[in-house]
Protein backbone atom coordinates (compact mmCIF):
# COMPACT_ATOMS: atom_id res chain seq x y z
CA UNK A 1 0.00 0.00 0.00
CA UNK A 2 3.44 2.28 0.39
CA UNK A 3 3.72 1.93 -2.70
CA UNK A 4 0.50 2.54 -4.35
CA UNK A 5 0.05 5.98 -2.49
CA UNK A 6 3.66 7.09 -3.05
CA UNK A 7 2.49 6.55 -7.01
CA UNK A 8 -0.57 7.80 -6.58
CA UNK A 9 -0.46 11.21 -4.84
CA UNK A 10 3.10 11.43 -2.76
CA UNK A 11 5.48 13.78 -3.50
CA UNK A 12 8.62 11.30 -4.17
CA UNK A 13 10.50 11.74 -0.91
CA UNK A 14 14.23 11.70 -1.59
CA UNK A 15 13.96 11.01 -4.73
CA UNK A 16 12.03 15.22 -5.64
CA UNK A 17 11.82 17.83 -2.65
CA UNK A 18 9.00 15.45 -0.38
CA UNK A 19 11.12 15.31 2.31
CA UNK A 20 12.10 19.00 2.49
CA UNK A 21 8.27 19.98 2.19
CA UNK A 22 7.47 17.21 4.54
CA UNK A 23 9.63 18.89 7.22
CA UNK A 24 7.78 22.13 6.99
CA UNK A 25 4.35 20.38 7.44
CA UNK A 26 5.55 18.63 10.16
CA UNK A 27 8.00 21.29 12.08
CA UNK A 28 6.22 24.55 11.11
CA UNK A 29 2.88 22.93 10.71
CA UNK A 30 2.27 24.73 7.58
CA UNK A 31 -0.31 23.73 4.87
CA UNK A 32 0.79 21.90 2.00
CA UNK A 33 0.89 24.97 -0.88
CA UNK A 34 2.62 27.16 1.91
CA UNK A 35 5.41 24.53 2.47
CA UNK A 36 5.86 24.04 -1.03
CA UNK A 37 6.40 27.75 -1.84
CA UNK A 38 8.53 28.01 1.19
CA UNK A 39 10.91 25.27 0.03
CA UNK A 40 10.80 26.04 -4.03
CA UNK A 41 11.60 29.62 -2.19
CA UNK A 42 14.63 28.37 -0.69
CA UNK A 43 15.83 26.19 -3.25
CA UNK A 44 15.03 28.86 -5.97
CA UNK A 45 13.03 26.63 -8.29
CA UNK A 46 9.50 26.66 -9.26
CA UNK A 47 6.55 24.72 -6.95
CA UNK A 48 5.97 22.58 -10.17
CA UNK A 49 9.75 21.45 -10.08
CA UNK A 50 9.22 20.21 -6.63
CA UNK A 51 7.74 17.12 -7.51
CA UNK A 52 9.79 16.31 -10.91
CA UNK A 53 12.81 13.49 -9.98
CA UNK A 54 14.74 14.87 -12.75
CA UNK A 55 14.39 18.72 -11.95
CA UNK A 56 15.15 17.58 -8.46
CA UNK A 57 18.06 15.61 -8.65
CA UNK A 58 19.88 18.25 -10.41
CA UNK A 59 18.78 20.69 -7.34
CA UNK A 60 19.78 18.12 -5.00
CA UNK A 61 22.98 17.28 -6.53
CA UNK A 62 24.27 21.00 -6.92
CA UNK A 63 23.05 22.37 -3.30
CA UNK A 64 23.97 18.89 -1.78
CA UNK A 65 20.96 18.31 0.31
CA UNK A 66 21.38 14.41 -0.35
CA UNK A 67 20.11 12.18 -3.44
CA UNK A 68 19.34 8.91 -3.59
CA UNK A 69 22.20 7.68 -5.95
CA UNK A 70 25.09 8.43 -3.21
CA UNK A 71 27.83 9.07 -5.09
CA UNK A 72 31.63 9.71 -2.96
CA UNK A 73 32.46 12.66 -1.57
CA UNK A 74 28.50 14.48 -1.87
CA UNK A 75 26.35 15.02 1.65
CA UNK A 76 24.53 11.79 3.08
CA UNK A 77 22.39 11.07 5.88
CA UNK A 78 23.20 13.90 8.82
CA UNK A 79 25.64 16.09 6.49
CA UNK A 80 22.89 15.99 4.15
CA UNK A 81 20.42 17.57 6.94
CA UNK A 82 23.13 20.04 8.21
CA UNK A 83 22.85 21.40 4.69
CA UNK A 84 19.00 21.00 4.67
CA UNK A 85 18.87 23.02 7.86
CA UNK A 86 21.03 25.81 6.41
CA UNK A 87 19.98 26.40 3.10
CA UNK A 88 15.82 26.13 4.37
CA UNK A 89 16.91 28.03 7.61
CA UNK A 90 15.37 25.48 9.52
CA UNK A 91 15.97 23.92 13.29
CA UNK A 92 16.70 20.57 12.98
CA UNK A 93 16.58 18.43 16.56
CA UNK A 94 19.32 15.78 15.57
CA UNK A 95 21.23 18.43 13.78
CA UNK A 96 21.38 20.44 16.91
CA UNK A 97 21.89 17.76 18.92
CA UNK A 98 24.56 16.63 16.93
CA UNK A 99 26.39 20.26 16.88
CA UNK A 100 26.35 19.91 20.97
CA UNK A 101 27.91 16.48 21.31
CA UNK A 102 30.80 17.35 19.08
CA UNK A 103 31.11 20.64 20.61
CA UNK A 104 30.35 22.36 17.28
CA UNK A 105 30.89 26.20 17.71
CA UNK A 106 31.24 26.09 21.81
CA UNK A 107 27.98 24.61 22.22
CA UNK A 108 28.45 21.71 24.08
CA UNK A 109 26.78 21.61 27.08
CA UNK A 110 28.46 20.43 30.49
CA UNK B 1 -26.41 1.48 -18.66
CA UNK B 2 -23.14 0.40 -18.55
CA UNK B 3 -21.59 -1.56 -15.98
CA UNK B 4 -18.73 -0.31 -13.22
CA UNK B 5 -16.55 -2.82 -11.94
CA UNK B 6 -15.85 -1.52 -8.01
CA UNK B 7 -15.40 -3.27 -4.71
CA UNK B 8 -17.32 -4.41 -1.58
CA UNK B 9 -16.10 -2.66 1.49
CA UNK B 10 -14.51 -6.09 2.47
CA UNK B 11 -12.62 -5.81 -1.24
CA UNK B 12 -14.39 -8.10 -3.05
CA UNK B 13 -14.84 -7.42 -6.26
CA UNK B 14 -18.55 -6.39 -7.87
CA UNK B 15 -19.75 -5.13 -10.57
CA UNK B 16 -22.80 -2.05 -10.39
CA UNK B 17 -24.97 -0.55 -12.66
CA UNK B 18 -23.78 3.38 -13.29
CA UNK B 19 -27.09 4.05 -11.34
CA UNK B 20 -26.43 1.97 -8.42
CA UNK B 21 -23.07 3.97 -8.03
CA UNK B 22 -24.74 7.04 -8.53
CA UNK B 23 -27.39 6.28 -5.89
CA UNK B 24 -24.51 5.25 -3.15
CA UNK B 25 -22.34 8.03 -3.82
CA UNK B 26 -25.18 10.13 -3.08
CA UNK B 27 -26.12 7.77 0.20
CA UNK B 28 -22.74 7.97 1.35
CA UNK B 29 -22.33 11.53 1.10
CA UNK B 30 -25.62 12.16 3.14
CA UNK B 31 -24.96 9.89 5.27
CA UNK B 32 -21.66 11.49 6.40
CA UNK B 33 -23.73 14.97 6.34
CA UNK B 34 -26.41 13.80 8.17
CA UNK B 35 -24.00 11.82 11.35
CA UNK B 36 -21.57 14.97 11.70
CA UNK B 37 -23.94 17.94 10.76
CA UNK B 38 -21.69 18.82 8.08
CA UNK B 39 -22.29 19.40 4.22
CA UNK B 40 -22.63 17.07 1.56
CA UNK B 41 -20.52 16.93 -1.73
CA UNK B 42 -21.94 18.74 -4.42
CA UNK B 43 -23.03 17.62 -7.72
CA UNK B 44 -19.31 18.28 -9.09
CA UNK B 45 -17.90 16.22 -6.64
CA UNK B 46 -20.44 13.18 -7.02
CA UNK B 47 -19.75 13.57 -10.46
CA UNK B 48 -15.66 13.70 -10.06
CA UNK B 49 -16.27 10.55 -7.98
CA UNK B 50 -18.28 8.81 -10.75
CA UNK B 51 -15.83 9.59 -12.82
CA UNK B 52 -12.52 8.04 -10.69
CA UNK B 53 -14.93 4.90 -10.34
CA UNK B 54 -16.16 5.17 -14.39
CA UNK B 55 -12.58 5.02 -15.38
CA UNK B 56 -11.22 1.52 -16.36
CA UNK B 57 -7.94 1.93 -16.11
CA UNK B 58 -6.53 -0.31 -13.31
CA UNK B 59 -4.64 2.89 -10.89
CA UNK B 60 -4.98 6.25 -11.44
CA UNK B 61 -3.52 9.22 -9.52
CA UNK B 62 -3.46 12.83 -8.57
CA UNK B 63 -3.07 15.26 -11.54
CA UNK B 64 0.73 16.70 -12.10
CA UNK B 65 1.07 19.69 -9.22
CA UNK B 66 -1.00 18.05 -6.70
CA UNK B 67 0.94 15.72 -4.87
CA UNK B 68 1.20 15.43 -1.25
CA UNK B 69 3.50 14.45 1.93
CA UNK B 70 2.97 11.14 2.96
CA UNK B 71 3.39 9.97 6.55
CA UNK B 72 3.41 6.91 7.96
CA UNK B 73 2.04 4.93 11.09
CA UNK B 74 4.39 1.88 11.88
CA UNK B 75 6.25 2.08 9.12
CA UNK B 76 9.17 -0.24 10.52
CA UNK B 77 6.99 -3.06 11.83
CA UNK B 78 4.98 -3.13 8.87
CA UNK B 79 8.26 -4.82 7.07
CA UNK B 80 8.73 -6.49 10.17
CA UNK B 81 5.03 -7.89 10.37
CA UNK B 82 5.54 -9.39 6.42
CA UNK B 83 8.71 -11.20 7.79
CA UNK B 84 11.25 -9.59 5.70
CA UNK B 85 14.42 -10.16 7.26
CA UNK B 86 15.76 -6.63 7.98
CA UNK B 87 16.65 -4.74 11.00
CA UNK B 88 14.69 -1.20 11.50
CA UNK B 89 16.84 1.05 10.36
CA UNK B 90 17.65 -1.30 7.24
CA UNK B 91 13.47 -0.80 6.98
CA UNK B 92 14.01 2.62 7.23
CA UNK B 93 16.59 2.87 4.55
CA UNK B 94 13.90 0.86 2.29
CA UNK B 95 11.13 3.48 2.85
CA UNK B 96 13.57 6.12 1.81
CA UNK B 97 15.33 4.79 -0.86
CA UNK B 98 13.15 2.56 -2.75
CA UNK B 99 9.64 3.74 -1.99
CA UNK B 100 9.82 7.44 -1.95
CA UNK B 101 8.70 7.91 1.53
CA UNK B 102 8.60 11.76 2.16
CA UNK B 103 9.02 11.00 6.17
CA UNK B 104 10.09 8.11 8.64
CA UNK B 105 8.79 6.74 11.34
CA UNK B 106 10.60 4.22 13.82
CA UNK B 107 8.40 1.79 16.05
CA UNK B 108 8.22 -1.01 18.54
CA UNK B 109 6.52 -4.03 16.96
CA UNK B 110 4.26 -3.67 20.15
CA UNK B 111 3.16 -0.43 19.43
CA UNK B 112 1.93 1.16 22.31
CA UNK B 113 3.31 4.05 24.58
CA UNK B 114 2.93 1.48 27.74
CA UNK B 115 5.44 -1.33 26.16
CA UNK B 116 8.26 0.79 24.69
CA UNK B 117 8.30 2.58 28.14
CA UNK B 118 10.34 -0.06 29.42
CA UNK B 119 12.42 -0.90 26.28
CA UNK B 120 12.71 3.10 25.57
CA UNK B 121 16.85 2.59 26.45
CA UNK B 122 16.68 -0.08 23.42
CA UNK B 123 15.06 1.88 20.55
CA UNK B 124 17.17 5.26 21.60
CA UNK B 125 20.62 3.92 20.13
CA UNK B 126 18.37 2.25 16.63
CA UNK B 127 16.71 6.24 16.93
CA UNK B 128 20.31 7.82 16.99
CA UNK B 129 21.73 5.71 14.32
CA UNK B 130 18.98 5.69 11.80
CA UNK B 131 19.15 9.57 12.32
CA UNK B 132 23.09 9.43 11.13
CA UNK B 133 22.11 7.74 8.14
CA UNK B 134 19.23 8.98 7.05
CA UNK B 135 17.78 12.46 5.66
CA UNK B 136 13.49 12.86 5.63
CA UNK B 137 12.06 13.19 8.96
CA UNK B 138 12.04 10.78 10.87
CA UNK B 139 9.29 10.33 13.70
CA UNK B 140 8.99 8.09 16.52
CA UNK B 141 5.59 6.37 16.90
CA UNK B 142 3.28 4.73 18.98
CA UNK B 143 -0.59 3.89 20.03
CA UNK B 144 -1.88 5.96 22.62
CA UNK B 145 -3.90 2.26 23.87
CA UNK B 146 -5.74 3.13 26.53
CA UNK B 147 -6.75 -0.38 27.24
CA UNK B 148 -3.30 -1.77 28.61
CA UNK B 149 -4.24 -0.01 31.61
CA UNK B 150 -7.19 -2.11 33.20
CA UNK B 151 -7.49 -5.40 34.25
CA UNK B 152 -6.01 -7.69 33.05
CA UNK B 153 -3.42 -5.94 30.97
CA UNK B 154 -2.94 -3.31 33.66
CA UNK B 155 -3.41 -1.64 37.29
CA UNK B 156 -6.85 -0.20 37.01
CA UNK B 157 -10.72 -2.17 37.44
CA UNK B 158 -11.87 -3.05 33.78
CA UNK B 159 -14.69 -0.60 32.70
CA UNK B 160 -15.69 -3.05 30.24
CA UNK B 161 -16.23 -5.26 33.81
CA UNK B 162 -17.78 -2.56 35.78
CA UNK B 163 -20.63 -0.95 33.23
CA UNK B 164 -22.69 -4.29 32.99
CA UNK B 165 -22.96 -4.20 36.52
CA UNK B 166 -24.18 -0.91 36.38
CA UNK B 167 -20.85 0.26 38.90
CA UNK B 168 -21.20 3.90 36.86
CA UNK B 169 -19.00 5.78 38.71
CA UNK B 170 -16.82 3.15 39.60
CA UNK B 171 -16.20 2.68 35.56
CA UNK B 172 -15.52 6.41 35.14
CA UNK B 173 -13.13 6.67 38.17
CA UNK B 174 -11.29 3.60 36.43
CA UNK B 175 -11.14 5.60 32.98
CA UNK B 176 -9.88 8.61 34.92
CA UNK B 177 -7.05 6.88 37.07
CA UNK B 178 -5.69 5.23 33.35
CA UNK B 179 -5.77 8.96 32.08
CA UNK B 180 -3.06 9.64 34.17
CA UNK B 181 -0.72 6.81 33.88
CA UNK B 182 -1.06 6.99 30.15
CA UNK B 183 -0.32 10.68 30.60
CA UNK B 184 3.01 9.62 31.98
CA UNK B 185 4.18 7.30 29.84
CA UNK B 186 3.26 9.22 26.53
CA UNK B 187 5.19 12.22 28.36
CA UNK B 188 7.81 10.27 29.50
CA UNK B 189 8.35 7.70 25.80
CA UNK B 190 7.83 11.39 24.05
CA UNK B 191 10.55 13.53 25.69
CA UNK B 192 12.89 10.70 25.83
CA UNK B 193 12.51 9.82 21.87
CA UNK B 194 12.53 13.95 21.48
CA UNK B 195 15.77 14.70 23.27
CA UNK B 196 17.47 11.52 21.46
CA UNK B 197 16.75 13.47 18.18
CA UNK B 198 13.47 12.32 16.91
CA UNK B 199 11.92 14.86 14.49
CA UNK B 200 8.26 14.73 15.95
CA UNK B 201 6.38 11.99 17.62
CA UNK B 202 3.01 10.10 16.17
CA UNK B 203 0.24 9.57 18.35
CA UNK B 204 -1.49 7.10 16.32
CA UNK B 205 -4.99 5.14 16.62
CA UNK B 206 -5.61 7.99 19.19
CA UNK B 207 -9.32 7.31 20.66
CA UNK B 208 -9.33 3.77 20.00
CA UNK B 209 -10.43 3.32 23.74
CA UNK B 210 -12.81 6.38 23.16
CA UNK B 211 -12.98 9.90 24.92
CA UNK B 212 -11.00 9.10 27.98
CA UNK B 213 -7.87 8.21 25.81
CA UNK B 214 -8.62 11.27 23.31
CA UNK B 215 -8.35 13.12 26.72
CA UNK B 216 -5.39 11.52 27.74
CA UNK B 217 -3.59 12.00 24.06
CA UNK B 218 -4.35 15.88 24.40
CA UNK B 219 -2.90 16.01 27.30
CA UNK B 220 0.05 14.07 26.71
CA UNK B 221 0.28 16.74 23.87
CA UNK B 222 -0.45 19.55 25.80
CA UNK B 223 2.73 18.64 27.91
CA UNK B 224 4.89 17.65 25.58
CA UNK B 225 4.28 21.22 23.29
CA UNK B 226 5.19 22.91 26.16
CA UNK B 227 8.41 20.96 26.99
CA UNK B 228 9.44 21.58 23.47
CA UNK B 229 8.00 24.02 21.30
CA UNK B 230 9.73 22.82 18.22
CA UNK B 231 8.89 19.46 18.50
CA UNK B 232 6.68 17.93 15.53
CA UNK B 233 3.38 16.04 16.81
CA UNK B 234 1.54 14.23 14.69
CA UNK B 235 -2.09 12.77 16.35
CA UNK B 236 -3.66 10.11 13.84
CA UNK B 237 -7.29 9.17 14.71
CA UNK B 238 -9.11 5.49 15.54
CA UNK B 239 -12.29 6.25 14.02
CA UNK B 240 -14.71 8.83 12.75
CA UNK B 241 -16.65 9.33 15.95
CA UNK B 242 -15.22 9.44 19.96
CA UNK B 243 -16.77 7.17 21.36
CA UNK B 244 -18.47 8.29 24.99
CA UNK B 245 -17.23 5.48 27.37
CA UNK B 246 -16.94 7.36 30.05
CA UNK B 247 -19.18 10.37 28.78
CA UNK B 248 -18.65 13.84 30.79
CA UNK B 249 -15.11 14.06 29.89
CA UNK B 250 -14.05 17.68 28.53
CA UNK B 251 -10.97 19.37 27.22
CA UNK B 252 -10.67 23.13 27.15
CA UNK B 253 -14.77 23.23 27.97
CA UNK B 254 -15.71 20.89 25.09
CA UNK B 255 -17.56 17.30 25.33
CA UNK B 256 -15.27 14.69 24.22
CA UNK B 257 -18.08 12.28 23.29
CA UNK B 258 -19.43 12.08 19.89
CA UNK B 259 -16.74 14.83 18.16
CA UNK B 260 -16.67 13.79 14.52
CA UNK B 261 -13.38 14.97 12.90
CA UNK B 262 -14.18 18.64 12.12
CA UNK B 263 -14.21 19.10 15.85
CA UNK B 264 -11.51 16.56 16.74
CA UNK B 265 -9.35 18.78 14.85
CA UNK B 266 -9.88 21.91 16.40
CA UNK B 267 -8.90 20.61 20.09
CA UNK B 268 -5.66 18.92 18.52
CA UNK B 269 -4.62 22.12 17.22
CA UNK B 270 -5.20 23.77 20.36
CA UNK B 271 -3.31 21.29 22.23
CA UNK B 272 -0.09 21.25 19.92
CA UNK B 273 -0.34 18.79 17.16
CA UNK B 274 1.61 19.62 13.89
CA UNK B 275 -0.21 17.16 11.78
CA UNK B 276 -3.76 15.53 11.67
CA UNK B 277 -4.77 12.26 10.69
CA UNK B 278 -9.21 12.08 10.63
CA UNK B 279 -9.67 8.35 9.99
CA UNK B 280 -13.21 6.99 8.64
CA UNK B 281 -14.60 3.52 9.24
CA UNK B 282 -15.26 1.51 6.30
CA UNK B 283 -18.56 -0.02 6.23
CA UNK B 284 -17.42 -3.49 4.93
CA UNK B 285 -20.73 -4.81 3.72
CA UNK B 286 -21.23 -1.81 1.58
CA UNK B 287 -19.33 -0.71 -1.50
CA UNK B 288 -16.16 1.69 -2.16
CA UNK B 289 -18.76 4.41 -3.62
CA UNK B 290 -20.80 4.64 -0.26
CA UNK B 291 -17.62 4.47 1.77
CA UNK B 292 -15.48 6.85 -0.18
CA UNK B 293 -18.07 9.46 -0.71
CA UNK B 294 -18.75 9.20 2.99
CA UNK B 295 -15.11 8.95 3.78
CA UNK B 296 -14.62 12.11 1.58
CA UNK B 297 -17.51 14.39 2.91
CA UNK B 298 -16.01 13.64 6.64
CA UNK B 299 -12.53 14.89 5.42
CA UNK B 300 -13.51 17.74 3.38
CA UNK B 301 -14.79 19.40 6.76
CA UNK B 302 -12.02 18.62 8.65
CA UNK B 303 -9.58 20.02 6.10
CA UNK B 304 -11.68 23.64 6.12
CA UNK B 305 -12.24 23.62 9.82
CA UNK B 306 -8.15 22.79 10.25
CA UNK B 307 -5.53 25.22 10.45
CA UNK B 308 -3.18 22.51 10.15
CA UNK B 309 -2.08 20.07 7.68
CA UNK B 310 -4.40 17.24 7.44
CA UNK B 311 -3.15 14.00 6.59
CA UNK B 312 -5.87 11.82 6.41
CA UNK B 313 -5.28 8.14 7.69
CA UNK B 314 -6.06 6.30 4.30
CA UNK B 315 -4.66 2.82 5.31
CA UNK B 316 -5.74 -0.46 5.65
CA UNK B 317 -10.04 -0.48 6.59
CA UNK B 318 -10.03 3.28 7.07
CA UNK B 319 -10.75 6.22 4.80
CA UNK B 320 -12.10 4.20 1.74
CA UNK B 321 -9.62 1.38 1.73
CA UNK B 322 -11.21 -2.17 1.52
CA UNK B 323 -11.14 -4.05 5.28
CA UNK B 324 -8.59 -6.43 3.78
CA UNK B 325 -5.05 -7.41 4.62
CA UNK B 326 -4.05 -7.08 1.05
CA UNK B 327 -5.29 -3.54 -0.18
CA UNK B 328 -6.08 -3.74 -4.32
CA UNK B 329 -4.48 -0.99 -6.13
CA UNK B 330 -7.55 -0.11 -7.79
CA UNK B 331 -9.10 0.98 -4.30
CA UNK B 332 -5.76 2.62 -2.66
CA UNK B 333 -5.46 4.88 -5.79
CA UNK B 334 -9.04 5.58 -5.88
CA UNK B 335 -9.31 6.69 -2.08
CA UNK B 336 -5.57 8.10 -2.73
CA UNK B 337 -7.16 10.32 -5.50
CA UNK B 338 -10.40 11.52 -4.69
CA UNK B 339 -9.64 12.30 -0.67
CA UNK B 340 -6.13 14.81 -1.89
CA UNK B 341 -8.25 16.40 -4.60
CA UNK B 342 -11.62 16.60 -3.36
CA UNK B 343 -10.52 17.40 0.47
CA UNK B 344 -7.78 19.60 -0.44
CA UNK B 345 -5.39 17.11 1.92
CA UNK B 346 -2.16 18.17 2.79
CA UNK B 347 -1.43 14.47 3.00
CA UNK B 348 -1.53 11.37 3.76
Amino acid sequence: MHAAHAIASGMGGLRTAGDLVARLQLNRAMKIDAAKKYVADKLRVSVADLADPVAMREVREDMDLGTLNECPGVSKGIDAKFRIAEILDLDINCVNLFKQRVNFGGQKEN
Amino acid sequence: MGKIQTRMGDGRRVELTEAEVRSDLEEGTNDAADRAKVSPLTPDEIEYLFEIHQCTDKAVSVEQGKEVCLTYDSSTTKLKRAHISLSKIQSLQVLERALGADSLELAHIDYSFKPVKPIVVFEQPVLEQALLITIPPLLYGAMPNLGLYSQPNGPCPNPMDLLPQGKISEAKASFEAAVELAIKDMVYVGSQMYETGADGINFDTTAAAGDAEFLATLRAVEILREKYPKMGIEMGMASEFILGLHGDLTYDGVRLAGLYPHDQVKLAQKAGVTIFGPAINIISNRSLPFNLARSVTYTRACTEAADIPIHAAVGMGVCGIPLAITPPVDAVSRASKAHVEICRLDGL
